[in-house]
């Protein structure tokens, strides 16, 4: 429900580091979201048009990486993906798991930039 | 032309955990326990924090509360009938509280300074979706349910569930009439979050609250 100003910030984020890059033009976005981070890929890439509109990220592409759960099972020694999120337990040994090493991710991994006109 | 790729691995709500982390350095050099209240709109956080402001002021213990609506200050107001001061945010159609809010709210609140308190509750906006990504600098974040929502809300919304530090049942008063299963709400809320614990609790008879201000009390002690 908060996926506008969350596509906001993105774009806020990545113009701001285009300074560092002048005169060049954003093709692609990409994001890390885990599958437990309260966004939907199809609200962000939707309201991503709308929030780009007018920004030199215009016309780029959002691409969303999401990130199985992933917690450490004591028991085993390791770390277990799990294959949903309506139970928290090792899928090969059963055991309750509380200790989470990925799924709430919501980051900007790398954006793709072509350059312009090179200059000599 | 050359395209590139340039790392940034930037966290997208990184301003709101910067701000988060300010906050919870404030808390701890106060010795304050702060705690933030999720649940569905319905499910009597308003209720249950009353009666727990209450409670822990005539144990001579210092609270206050910042609640958290889109519009009105009818929650502030029957807050504020516990004696305890209660500031309302509103937050004009944002489905959540952030770092920045509290932040705000806390700067010029009258007569209301952190390092003398024991205790402060944030109600979050009624919500189970967005306020799980808002850190709010909180050490306790508590999921509320009541047994009028079906024992499956865990389940439906994992990600608040399994976000949260404990889990407070509300309305048990009502449980036999809305043929409430405790036993699945508990299976439930332990196959999203293991281990975590939950009170179950009526603010109208006042069961359960003993065991909650018991684990309140301790927690706070605990910072010290």
């Amino acid at each position: 429900m908060h996926e506008l100003s969350i596509v906001t910030s993105i774009v806020e984020t990545v113009t701001e580091t285009l300074n560092s890059y002048p005169g060049t033009r954003v093709l692609e976005v990409r994001l890390r979201v885990g599958v437990l981070a309260s966004v939907i890929p199809e609200s962000l890439e939707f309201c991503y048009g709308i929030a780009s509109e007018g920004t030199p990220l215009e016309g780029s592409r959002l691409v969303v990486n999401v990130l199985p759960v992933v917690m450490h099972c004591t028991s085993c020694g390791e770390d277990v993906e799990l294959q949903g999120v309506q139970s928290f337990r090792c899928p090969k040994c059963g055991e309750p798991c509380s200790d989470m090493r990925q799924g709430r991710e919501l980051e900007i991994d790398s954006i793709e930039i072509e350059d312009g006109e090179v200059k000599a | 032309m050359t395209t590139r790729i340039v790392e940034l691995r930037r966290g997208i709500l990184k301003k709101n955990d910067e701000l988060a982390a300010a906050l919870r350095t404030s808390y701890t050099a106060a010795g304050v326990l702060v705690l933030n209240l999720v649940s569905s709109p319905g499910t009597g956080k308003t209720a249950f924090l009353e009666r727990t402001l209450k409670e822990l002021k005539s144990r001579g213990l210092r609270v206050a509360a910042l609640v958290g609506d889109l519009e009105t200050d009818n929650d502030a107001r029957r807050l504020a009938s516990s004696g305890a001061p209660v500031r309302q945010i509103n937050t004009h159609g944002i489905c959540h509280l952030d770092a920045e809010m509290i932040g705000r709210h806390l700067d010029g609140w009258e007569g209301v300074t952190l390092d003398r308190l024991d205790f402060l509750f944030i109600e979050n906006v009624g919500n189970l979706v967005c306020p799980s990504s808002y850190d709010l600098g909180e050490k306790i974040r508590v999921a509320l349910l009541s047994v009028t929502e079906g024992e499956d809300k865990p389940l439906k919304y994992p990600t608040l569930f399994n976000s949260a530090d404990a889990a407070v049942i509300t309305k048990m008063d009502i449980a036999g009439p809305c043929e409430f299963n405790r036993e699945l709400a508990i299976k439930n809320i332990n196959e999203i979050r293991p281990g975590i614990r939950i009170f179950e609790t009526s603010a109208k008879t006042g069961a359960g609250m003993e065991e909650w201000l018991g684990y309140l009390t301790a927690e706070q002690s605990g910072l010290s």
